[in-house]
């Protein structure tokens, strides 16, 4: 299948999906969303997939919602905005969530509206340092949307969680970094670079652990004290059966490199 | 051998039937339907057997009725339909019946589960009565046993509307007891199951029909019922073991007398 919108390429483990339309900052029309969808379910599907790293190509990351895709002439019936997001942005912020396996975002550049929300749906965000972040919803009336009201005040704390989301400003990637919002800053030029070696670590690593982590994390947000402690029992239980378990085990005992299959 | 069925035995007393027509989404044909009541019906008939799991796959308990077969029943074919009596066998055993659900639990996959005494889920399940969607409605208990379970507001509203419930609302509305990890769904229905099997087989019986007998009947006549039922326990061999067991403080070695 080839795609219009993305670039899209498995490579010893590591997925890599590049947002592709750099004339309109990689902004989602109806088409790329239909690819991002295609590929995130090659990547589901694809036993051989240990991480999956996101990014974006040219000068921006992605500005979110094509607004030239959504028609709101005057005296038109007002959009269901609603039905776009149960169609397109969550069942994408979903899914980044819940892939198990770790997924990295490289934010090259501007992030604005659900472009800002969805590097934070992911597990490890890197930004270029020319790089901003901009909850540009409020401009045209509307709510942050692709999680960005929940993951905004549990990464950053209600106060600037509310600044960010009610005056829309633009956020440096440095800035970003100091608040917690995202993991680590690089320079424009080492990003790709930089991406991709913290994706083929990762491929090497034991994934199905590694999808755990993440799940028992993103659960940790939710959960109460003894039910995330239930959860640790469970996924710990899960864990421990894992061919990955085993061999890192006695790599450690035999004071050898482990050979981790991602199982 | 049933063809859409995978029958395991893993441990002492206790039975696993696996659903599998992985190509529908283990659609409850009239095939499957009529192995699985067989298939109890050897299961009630096995002294050996004390408790019974049931469950699909990681993506789907069961996704609702063949709509293939169904579309091919004209008003005589339905009132002839051999499944029927089917239903009527899955709803006779007597022995508890566990369902460890994951994925898509719906329509007459929902009804199944709801035949069930105990409902386990995972956390990915999704519970629901879509048959309004096509015009039809649930024609297997779905209108009678989710009204038991979840309450009138959000039996009409999973009926009328057709839209389904995840697991957490499961739990929250009384239809599931359990939401587990999806991969530790079967895992715990079992650990339940082996705990049932090594109470004393007569009791376990005469409780669930206890039990079952309280939804279809006034508070008067059920709570006779129970007595009649705990007074037929006082005969059996089982209930002087339990009884001295406890008192030596000792495990009770039931034996079904």
């Amino acid at each position: 299948m080839t795609f219009d919108h993305i670039l899209f390429a498995i490579e010893a483990g590591v997925a890599t999906l590049s947002l592709n339309r750099p004339e309109q900052l990689n902004s989602f029309n109806a088409k790329m969303h239909g690819e991002v969808r295609e590929a995130l379910k090659q990547v589901r599907q694809n036993p051989e997939v240990r991480v999956l790293l996101l990014t974006g190509e040219g000068r921006g990351f992605c500005a979110g919602q094509d607004l030239a895709d959504r028609n709101v002439a005057p005296g038109s019936a007002a959009p269901d905005l609603g039905a776009s997001i149960e169609q397109f942005y969550n069942p994408l912020i979903r899914t980044l969530r819940d892939l198990p396996m770790p997924v990295i975002c490289a934010v090259n550049g501007v992030a604005a509206g659900a472009g800002a929300n969805i590097p934070l749906a992911c597990d490890l965000v890197l930004a270029a340092r020319s790089a901003s972040f901009i909850q540009a919803f409020c401009k045209i009336g509307l709510i942050p949307d692709s999680g960005g009201t929940w993951t905004l005040p549990r990464l950053v704390g209600m106060a600037r969680a509310k600044a960010l989301a009610l005056l829309g400003e633009r956020l440096s990637a440095e800035q970003a970094e100091q608040w917690g919002l995202i993991y680590r800053v690089v320079d424009d030029a080492e990003l790709r670079d930089e991406a991709l070696k913290l994706a083929r670590h990762l491929a090497t690593q034991p994934t199905y652990g590694l999808a755990l982590i993440k799940r028992s994390l993103n659960a940790s947000l939710n959960n109460g004290f003894d039910e995330q402690l239930e959860l640790e029992r469970d996924l710990q239980r899960l864990a421990g059966r894992s061919e990955d378990y085993r061999e890192g085990v006695s790599a450690f005992m035999a004071k050898r490199t482990p050979a981790f299959k991602g199982r | 051998m049933p063809r859409t069925l995978a029958v395991l035995q893993p441990e002492q007393g206790v039975r696993l039937i696996t659903l599998q027509r992985p190509e529908a989404l283990n659609a409850l044909n009239t095939e499957l339907l009529a192995e699985l009541a067989s298939e109890l019906d050897l299961a009630e008939q096995d002294i050996n057997n004390r408790v019974v799991v049931i469950t699909g796959s990681r993506k789907a308990f069961a996704a609702g009725a063949d709509i293939k077969e169904m579309a091919e029943r004209d008003l005589v074919g339905i009132l002839n339909d051999p499944r029927l009596a089917h239903w009527q066998r899955i709803t006779r055993f007597s022995k508890p019946l566990i369902a460890a659900i994951n994925g898509f639990c719906l329509g007459g996959g929902c009804e199944l589960a709801m035949h069930a005494d105990i409902l386990i889920a995972g956390e990915d399940a999704r519970f629901g009565q879509p048959e309004i969607n096509l015009g039809i409605m649930p024609g297997a208990g779905g209108t009678q046993r989710l009204l038991r379970a979840v309450g009138k507001s959000l039996a009409m509203q999973m009926v009328l509307g057709g839209e389904p419930i995840d697991a957490r609302h499961a739990l929250r509305a009384g239809l599931v007891s359990e939401v587990t990890q999806p991969e530790l769904t079967v895992e715990r229905a079992m650990a339940i199951a082996r705990l049932i099997a090594q109470k004393a087989p007569l009791a376990v019986r005469l409780a669930k029909e206890a039990v079952l007998k309280a939804e279809d009947t006034d508070l008067a006549s059920g709570l006779r019922f129970e007595r009649h039922a705990f007074t037929l326990l006082a005969g059996t061999r089982d209930r002087d073991e339990g009884i001295r067991a406890f008192q030596e403080k000792r495990r009770p070695d039931f034996t079904g007398q």
